[in-house]
């Protein structure tokens, strides 16, 4: 019994790791009902994997058995893996001992598609009834919507789980259809405005009524699979604002394709796109908390992220007319937009001020970053380079440092053999600041 | 025993902050001062401070105090009533959170805490109703926010890794050893979310718990170290909940399965979760069996 369970577990976690999504906050549950957990603040990590990802959740598949033939997921029907499945108390228990014990903020739970999409989502909302109700768990609950569900189901999930997501899966309907031909954007959209429709009408009715029971108080999330299709870094950000304006996601996430397939459809590469994936949600935090369009980040002219420096810098570089900014001065919004200067820098930088002009000992004691900003801020009138550079130059200096060209590429080859890249590929709690603690959602 | 980050100085001269006649005009002279070690101590030194009209040059705890030649030492007995005044009164001249802000930063146990918290006092004193807690060109404001800032990121870590056992008799416990003195910031926590299971968090450093008995939270003081109840991996196996080593177990094997090999990246890995950590972390333990991955790629390409 003992050994099953834990074959099914390392099986149905195995296959669930592509999801990107481990986040736990958002949530608004409190425990006061004597039960257990509380999920009313900020998410939580216990653990990180190897791959210096977060974990908060306990983030399994149901069932791995799928009738769906994605040419992406290691779950499609045509591949040859193992298969399992768990019952409903089964993931019950484990969530209900994992929590106990301080390793988990929560469920994540999903599930290949078995008989039919109905059939599969009510077991998933059946396991979240049963936490709340029977086990009184105000842990957080995050279920993935199947694709195809009814309304009613959906409906009945948001009751109990704290954030639903559905996901969008590649950057294009073109795409989807010729990798996924069960699957088309149409479908996924109705439930993602139907989600987003039920949120806003339980927002209404909670105003009036305090007693009205919460839906998906967390919002929803989605993710799509970068690199395993044509799409430009254009396309995809943009396909991410529409997302988050016309449908209200509390999240986009991207997931660097890992190769899972020998599929002909599918690109063979070796190594996952982390750069890129990467600068992406960087530029996904400048829609987001930094006040940038999606059109300021790239253009049809400029359609792929740099991958060398942030997509920060490179707007700054393609805007030098608006530069050098004074931090004594300067507007929150247009501070934020220095770079090196991040939204804790900003925020302390507009608070010091007013008691007294800050001079650039204050700047590096806050934190900010003089290797980058200072090609692009002046203080109390000052500006710390003597001459005017121009973009490539600028760019080079950020990138090799004062030296000479020749050193510069020196120091570049020897950065290609640097053992181990430090990229943060923890999509939920690291902002390109690495704000360690602030899980955004 | 490293106690803050390499990134703050380690302890800054605040005496050297104001030379001698410099005073402000409400001090007299200077003076030194010895406590208890306990926050109502150091409370009570500053209102004696105040009463004398001196200026504290040093704030020590009993024992650890370095006397300076020829320095004469004032020990001040803490008088919970006195230290109560303290309190009360510096919200009169700081914001809740400012004054919370002090009592973290005596927490952080730094060995120049009391002067700091004292310079800070007086500073607000002196700025006359204005809330300074945001002047962070100040050194001794930036240095109190900054302290915070760890002490929040310390405490915010023992909610993330504490990973408790379940003994026979229901009870969960789990060891740990903070950075800082952060036990007093984790009880509301813990006690919200653990409502119905008994549980105990023992700082093993600092020989003091937290024990939660399904009514209310408690401070539990253990002598010794031997006298610690449980102490992490000294439970012997005979005392604990019989499934206990399935679910740690399967935890491992949780942890072993959510990573992705093709991502990997230990540098990340240790710097959100440092090694000090790993010795109480379950997943970071031997493991019974070997890791086997599944076998789940096609790779006939």
């Amino acid at each position: 019994m003992n050994e099953r369970i834990q074959e099914k577990l390392s099986i149905l976690a195995d296959a669930a790791k592509y999801d990107a999504s481990c986040s736990s906050s958002g949530g608004k549950r409190k425990n006061d009902n004597g039960g257990l957990g509380n999920a009313e603040g900020m998410g939580i990590c216990h653990s990180y994997t190897e791959d210096g990802r977060c974990v908060s959740l306990l983030k399994i598949l149901l069932t791995n058995h799928c009738i769906f033939d994605c040419a992406y997921c290691v779950s499609r029907k045509s591949n040859d893996v193992k298969r399992a499945a768990f019952t409903v108390q089964e993931v019950v228990d484990l969530t209900m001992n994992f929590y106990r014990r301080n390793y988990i903020e929560g469920l994540f739970l999903s599930s290949g598609i078995f008989s039919s999409a109905d059939y599969t989502m009510e077991r998933l909302v059946r396991i979240a009834k049963k936490l709340r109700l029977e086990e009184k768990f105000n842990g957080y609950i995050h279920l993935k919507t199947i694709p195809g569900a009814s309304e009613e189901l959906i409906q009945e999930a948001g009751l109990y789980a704290d954030r639903l997501s559905v996901n969008i899966e590649l950057p294009s309907d073109d795409s989807l259809q010729k990798l996924a031909p069960e699957k088309n954007y149409a479908e996924i959209l109705t439930p993602m405005s139907q989600i987003q429709l039920k949120v806003a009408e339980n927002r209404e009715e909670r105003e009036l009524f305090r007693k009205v029971p919460q839906f998906a108080p967390a919002g929803q999330t989605t993710q799509l699979v970068v690199g395993a299709t044509p799409e430009s870094d254009h396309q995809i950000i943009k396909l991410a604002d529409g997302l988050y304006k016309g449908y209200g996601l509390k999240r986009v996430y991207y997931s660097g394709y890992v190769p899972v397939s020998g599929d002909q459809r599918l690109p063979q590469v070796v190594q996952p796109p982390l750069m890129r994936e990467h600068r992406l949600y960087q530029s996904d935090w400048l829609m987001r908390f930094y006040g940038f369009d999606a059109d300021e980040i790239l253009d049809p002219a400029h359609p792929h992220l740099d991958l060398e420096i942030d997509p920060k810098l490179a707007w700054a570089l393609r805007h030098r007319e608006i530069f050098p900014v004074d931090v004594n001065t300067a507007d929150y919004e247009l501070i934020l937009r220095i770079p090196g200067i991040g939204m804790k820098s900003a925020k302390r930088i507009v608070a010091a001020r007013r008691f007294a002009p800050l001079t650039l000992d204050h700047l590096h004691k806050f934190g900010v970053v003089l290797r980058r900003a200072r090609y692009f801020i002046t203080c109390r009138g000052m500006a710390l380079e003597k001459r005017e550079y121009d973009e490539q130059t600028v760019r080079r200096k950020i990138l090799y440092g004062d030296g000479q060209t020749r050193s510069a590429l020196v120091k570049r080859q020897l950065d290609l053999f640097a053992p181990e890249p430090t990229i943060i590929t923890a999509p939920d709690l690291v902002s390109p600041q690495l704000d360690l603690f602030r899980q955004a959602s | 025993m490293q106690r803050h980050a390499p990134g703050l100085p380690a302890a800054v001269p605040i005496t050297a902050l104001r030379r001698p006649g410099e005073l402000p005009p409400s001090f007299r002279s200077s003076g030194r001062f010895t406590y208890d070690g306990s926050f109502d101590g150091l409370l009570t030194v500053v209102l004696a401070c105040w009463e004398q009209r001196l200026w504290p040059e040093a704030i020590q705890p009993e024992g650890a105090a370095q006397g300076g030649l020829f320095a004469e030492t004032q020990h001040i007995e803490t008088d919970e009533e006195r230290a109560r005044r303290v309190w009360d009164g510096l919200l009169r001249h700081m914001p809740g959170e400012a004054r919370t802000s002090l009592y973290k930063t005596f927490l952080s146990e730094r060995p120049d805490r009391e002067l700091l918290i004292f310079r800070y006092v007086q500073l607000a004193i002196e700025a006359g109703g204005q809330d300074i807690s945001e002047n962070f060109g100040n050194d001794t404001v930036r240095l109190v926010a900054d302290i915070n800032k760890q002490l929040f990121r310390e405490k915010h870590r023992m909610e993330a890794f504490v990973r408790f056992e379940k003994s026979h008799d229901g009870l969960f416990h789990a060891t740990v050893e903070p950075d800082f003195d952060v036990l007093p910031l984790i009880a509301e926590h813990f006690t919200k979310r653990y409502a119905d299971q008994r549980w105990l968090i023992f700082d093993r450093r600092r020989g003091y718990g937290l024990y939660y008995d399904l009514q209310r939270t408690d401070i539990l003081s253990f002598d010794a170290a031997s006298d610690a109840p449980r102490s992490g991996s000294a439970v012997s196996a005979a005392v604990l909940d019989e499934r206990e080593p399935l679910f740690q177990t399967l935890w491992q094997t949780y942890f072993d399965h959510v990573n992705i090999p093709e991502r990997r990246n230990l540098k990340l890995h240790r710097r959100h979760m440092p090694k000090r950590y790993w010795r109480f972390l379950t997943e970071k333990q031997p493991r019974e069996r070997r890791f086997e991955p599944i076998q789940n790629k096609n790779n006939a390409a």
